[in-house]
């Protein structure tokens, strides 16, 4: 998945309370994270569904574009059309390659006119800001800038995530519609408050400056006491967001997979000009891909993971990307390339799982889907 | 949770209940707790041959799968079938949730391993 470093982990300014907290810390893209805390992550898992959970995901790299020419500089790097983001308002994209394969998948905030904040994986981030800063030098009057350090970021994701943030703020956050963002303070600290996430659930994600983080964490964990808000973990996260068909760049997309193997298609701006990585994806899709991402779950008891062979009448045909057994479903789900034509719903296919051939189906995406 | 004395340990967090010729073998309060949340547990058919220090089985949690080691030497002789729809048993009382008895082959294998001491300074 990561690559391992011989750096030292990079800690969030918020490991000295994980680590206070009982939470069980795991190296993750180059960070000293926290997994799970004391209850373990099905019960963080379960709260995010019901209730509400409070992740830190400072790990997470922010890449700020600004300059006259900024806007063309965002749209010659991410695939999706940044020219129709609104200031305020965000959209999931990707960093495409000369092959339209992903380097890394993002969302992109328009801050102002010219002024762009781009938030990355935290295994990627030097890996992107050298690719951003140097493809976008042909643009013109645009600079890219590794604002990674300057931010921290909370996100508190389930259905009772507004009602637990309210208090603690003077953004009234009926009114920030999903993938809008508004500025004000959180708990008295300036904060960027954005109703996006990464777990299929109502919530928000808090920017705040990262000697302020801690002061957050603990007032939102107040607030949220009588509702039983619980800090979640990684392990939680990758269950939450895949019950939610969102992508995992490292497992599901990554430079061998380009975004219409990956179902994005909508990602991608196929009105606007010239942008890395449109002339391979204009050829896919003409021709038509070969192989796709599908979601499937076992039929067969066990649970295919990453990496995992899938089969088609006895030959090997393609490979599991992700997989899990899901807390609120209860069932193994997870995501494999198949041959496009066996991606439709309801066909069958086997999963060597350590040896053993182990029936799936493909069933629709996402697996999970929350009431409105 | 406290080791209990009358169980053997292994540098590969299983332990062992042994009774007379039999042994009850399961994996340790330490194992499950780095685990996490165990969904599916994948063990031998009655007579299997095991040998000391060889996987004998799967264990699943949402997070990871791990290898079962056999403890010592010796043929499989009783599964508890009730692991299958109860996994997660293994987390909420891992020393009474046994998954295999096996019939040691080599009983003077059960001595080197550790006892209930020695475990705990092991995981401390």
């Amino acid at each position: 998945m990561e690559q391992a470093t011989e750096a030292p982990l990079k800690k969030t300014p918020l490991n000295a309370r994980h680590r206070a907290s009982g939470a069980k810390m795991v190296p993750f893209g180059g960070w000293d994270m926290p997994v799970e805390y004391a209850g373990g992550l099905v019960q963080e898992h379960m709260a995010v569904r019901t209730r509400a959970g409070l992740f830190d995901v400072s790990h997470m790299g922010e890449i700020e574009i600004a300059g006259k020419d900024a806007l063309a500089a965002v749209q010659r790097i991410s695939s999706n059309d940044a020219s129709k983001l609104q200031v305020g308002q965000a959209q999931y994209s990707g960093l495409l390659s000369p092959q339209g394969t992903f380097i890394d998948d993002l969302l992109v905030y328009r801050l102002a006119p010219a002024h762009f904040l781009l938030v990355v994986n935290a295994g990627n981030i030097a890996k992107d800001y050298a690719w951003i800063a140097d493809a976008i030098k042909p643009v013109g009057d645009a600079v890219a800038v590794d604002a990674s350090s300057r931010y921290a970021l909370l996100a508190v994701q389930g259905p009772e995530a507004a009602s637990v943030l309210q208090p603690l703020t003077g953004i009234e956050l009926a009114g920030i519609k999903y993938y809008w963002f508004a500025h004000g303070e959180v708990a008295n600290v300036r904060a960027t408050v954005s109703r996006t996430g990464y777990t299929g659930e109502d919530g928000f994600e808090i920017f705040v400056p990262p000697q302020s983080a801690d002061r957050v964490w603990q007032a939102i964990l107040e607030a949220g006491r009588s509702a039983d808000v619980v800090p979640c973990g990684l392990g939680a996260r990758d269950t939450l967001r895949l019950e939610a068909a969102m992508r995992l760049h490292g497992n599901d997309i990554d430079e061998t997979t380009t975004a219409l193997e990956a179902d994005l298609s909508w990602i991608v701006g196929w009105r606007k000009d010239d942008f890395i990585g449109a002339a391979p994806l204009r050829e896919q899709k003409a021709t038509g891909v070969r192989r796709k991402i599908a979601g499937f779950e076992m039929l067969d008891r066990g649970i295919a993971r990453h990496g995992y062979d899938a089969y088609v009448g006895g030959e090997k045909a393609g490979v599991v990307t992700s997989g899990t057994q899901t807390p609120y479903l209860k069932k193994a789900i997870g995501m494999a390339y198949l041959p496009v034509e066996r991606t439709a719903v309801g066909t069958e296919f086997d999963v060597d799982i350590r040896g053993r051939r182990t029936r799936a189906r493909v069933v629709p995406m996402p697996f999970y889907k929350r009431q409105k | 949770m406290a080791y209990p004395a009358g169980l053997k340990y292994t540098k590969d967090h299983e332990w062992i209940e042994l009774s007379g010729e039999n042994g009850k073998v399961g994996i340790t309060d330490y194992a499950q707790q780095q685990l996490g949340d165990v969904v599916y547990v994948e063990l031998p058919e009655v007579g299997a041959k095991l040998k000391q220090g060889q996987s004998f089985g799967t264990i699943e949690s949402v997070k990871a799968v791990s290898e079962l080691y056999a403890p010592v030497t010796g043929e499989v002789v009783e599964v508890n079938g009730a692991l299958k729809d109860k996994p997660e048993a293994v987390n909420a009382d891992p020393h009474a949730s046994w998954m295999i008895v096996v019939k040691l082959t080599n009983p003077g294998e059960a001595g080197a391993l550790l006892d209930a001491t020695q475990y705990q300074e092991l995981v401390k």
